[in-house]
């Protein structure tokens, strides 16, 4: 074994040790089929929380969004997204001439899977905030990739905003059944029925 | 033969041998029975139910084995986390706000090991008072560092509270293993294996009598089926169990039977406590079920422990002098 799996095996323990990372599925089976997972997003923990909620064998094929300029400015936080989970840098300031979303493209032509939040930032209120407008342009350029809506439950009581240290709480990760994209699909129709698939998820959970 | 006649190692491995042997015999039976066509959706959850049940008792049993074989430090180590896992869940019921963040660190990660790490060194003079006295002033001065006065007496109760079950009344278990009395070197084993046993008999007794006597619930609100007859019932059953394993323990047999009676009632008021907790959390599905939270009924299995453990251990040294 090599160390970054050994250190992702110990970092999923450690996941589960704090939060249990139940995963649950509803209407879904966890298999390995290209998926783009995309769930509610309150805390710097909910990557780590679905990374560790999915089944072993999912986990390398499954990569986070990182924004680049923060998790490669130190060569610890870019060893860890780069060895250990694979993640997909996206820069945060564009350049007029190319797609922001070209990186996560350019992964799903690979055949691999995606976790993203589409609020955008991380959310303060009860309700997830309206969703961003990536989603749909990834539902449309890959209609054959499943779209898995996932709600993160608990996650902000384990770390709250300003801290650093997790306190011991059991979060659950619901995912549920896929959501597709309808042909002729208003964006703005489409990404507000992908955020009630989401905030639906609560009341299954 | 007589048992005592034996060796402290034998004796403690035909404990072994035996408790296996039950629970291997029992796995047994619901087996067969499993195979058999079942007729009825109660017949069904019953059988689950069972099947869970004999899980969580292999699992306790198999933890009790591991504890007493690899010695104090390991058993120390294995109750630590039994103690982790039920913490984790009885904040995960109860609804902690932000300003509980460090208050809940302390608890997590120096209140319990420190516990532990008494009990492993068998500083039970330092173990008793640690808790109840430093930690239950710390943790209050810690909240109010939060500077957020909203709920404060109740927040601050809800996690000294949860401290005191999970790990001060769980750390009760392990303290018994290592706990040194006059003409018992080295067979803590037993004190824990007896205690688990009357509990265990208690409860199942209790629960019996209140099918069967069909009492009127004293708080219906929180329990459907607690009655002073059917836990006078669990507690005499406990009692009587009690004194029958006279001879696993350092005591008489009169003096048996009424610890047996102190643990199997304590260990049902319990269970019966936390029942009204998980009421009050809104907890719809009961011992087994994964619930909103992901909660998995751990803490329902150790509640009983956790509230007499400590009851019985300070019986016992009151009643050792020790």
């Amino acid at each position: 074994m090599k160390l970054p799996e050994a250190a992702g095996l110990v970092l999923a323990f450690v996941a589960r040790l704090i939060t249990g990372a139940q995963g649950h599925w509803h209407g879904v089976a966890p298999k390995a089929e290209q998926r783009i997972y995309f769930a509610n997003h309150q805390s710097h923990f909910d990557w780590v929380l679905i990374w560790a909620a999915l089944p072993r064998d999912l986990r390398a094929a499954t990569r986070p969004i990182a924004a680049r300029d923060y998790w490669t400015a130190t060569p610890l936080r870019h060893w860890i997204t780069r060895e250990i989970f694979n993640a997909v840098y996206v820069s945060r300031e564009h350049k007029d001439d190319e797609d922001p979303l070209e990186p996560l493209l350019e992964a799903l032509r690979r055949g691999d899977s995606l976790v993203i939040f589409p609020e955008g930032t991380r959310g303060h209120g009860a309700e997830p905030a309206p969703f961003k407008s990536g989603l749909y342009s990834l539902a449309q350029a890959f209609p054959e990739v499943q779209l898995i809506p996932a709600w993160i439950d608990n996650v902000q009581r384990v770390m709250p905003k300003g801290e650093v240290v997790p306190v011991p709480i059991l979060c659950t990760v619901t995912f549920g059944a896929p959501v597709a994209l309808a042909p002729g699909e208003e964006r703005r129709v489409f990404l507000d029925r992908a955020r009630d698939a989401v905030i639906a998820l609560r009341e299954v959970a | 033969m007589g048992l005592r006649s034996l060796s402290v190692s034998q004796q403690v491995g035909l404990l072994f041998v035996t408790l296996f042997g039950l629970l291997t015999l029992a796995t047994l039976v619901a087996f067969v029975r499993s195979l058999r066509e079942s007729t009825t959706p109660a017949e069904d959850a019953a059988q689950e139910r069972m099947a869970r049940e004999l899980r969580a008792i292999w699992i306790g049993a198999l933890l009790f084995w591991i504890s007493w074989a690899a010695g104090p430090f390991v058993s120390t180590l294995l109750f630590g986390f039994v103690s982790f896992f039920a913490l984790r869940e009885f904040v995960t019921l109860t609804h902690t706000r932000r300003g509980d963040h460090r208050s809940l660190l302390l608890a997590f990660f120096v209140v319990l090991p420190l516990q532990y790490v008494l009990v492993g060194t068998r500083l039970f003079n330092a173990f008793t008072v640690f808790i109840p006295v430093y930690v239950f002033f710390a943790i209050p001065v810690v909240s109010a560092l939060a500077n957020d006065p909203l709920n404060f007496l109740e927040r601050t109760a809800k996690i000294q509270w949860g401290i005191t079950v999970c790990v001060y009344g769980m750390s009760h278990a392990p303290a018994l293993l290592l706990l040194e009395l006059p003409n018992w070197h080295e067979r803590g084993a037993f004190l824990v294996f007896y205690l688990v046993v009357v509990v265990a008999t208690a409860q199942l007794a209790q629960g019996l009598a209140s099918r069967r006597l069909r009492r009127r619930p004293v708080a219906r609100a929180i329990s459907r089926s607690f009655s002073w007859r059917a836990w006078g019932a669990g507690a005499a059953a406990a009692a009587i169990v009690g004194a029958l394993l006279y001879w696993t323990t350092p005591f008489k047999p009169l003096p048996a039977l009424a610890m047996g009676a102190i643990a199997g009632a304590t260990g049902t008021l319990g269970e019966f406590v936390m029942q009204a907790l998980k009421r009050d959390a809104g907890v719809r599905s009961w011992s087994g079920r994964a619930s909103v939270t992901g909660a998995v009924g751990l803490l329902d299995r150790v509640a009983p422990l956790c509230f007499a453990a400590p009851v019985f251990f300070h019986s016992v040294r009151w009643y050792f002098g020790i």
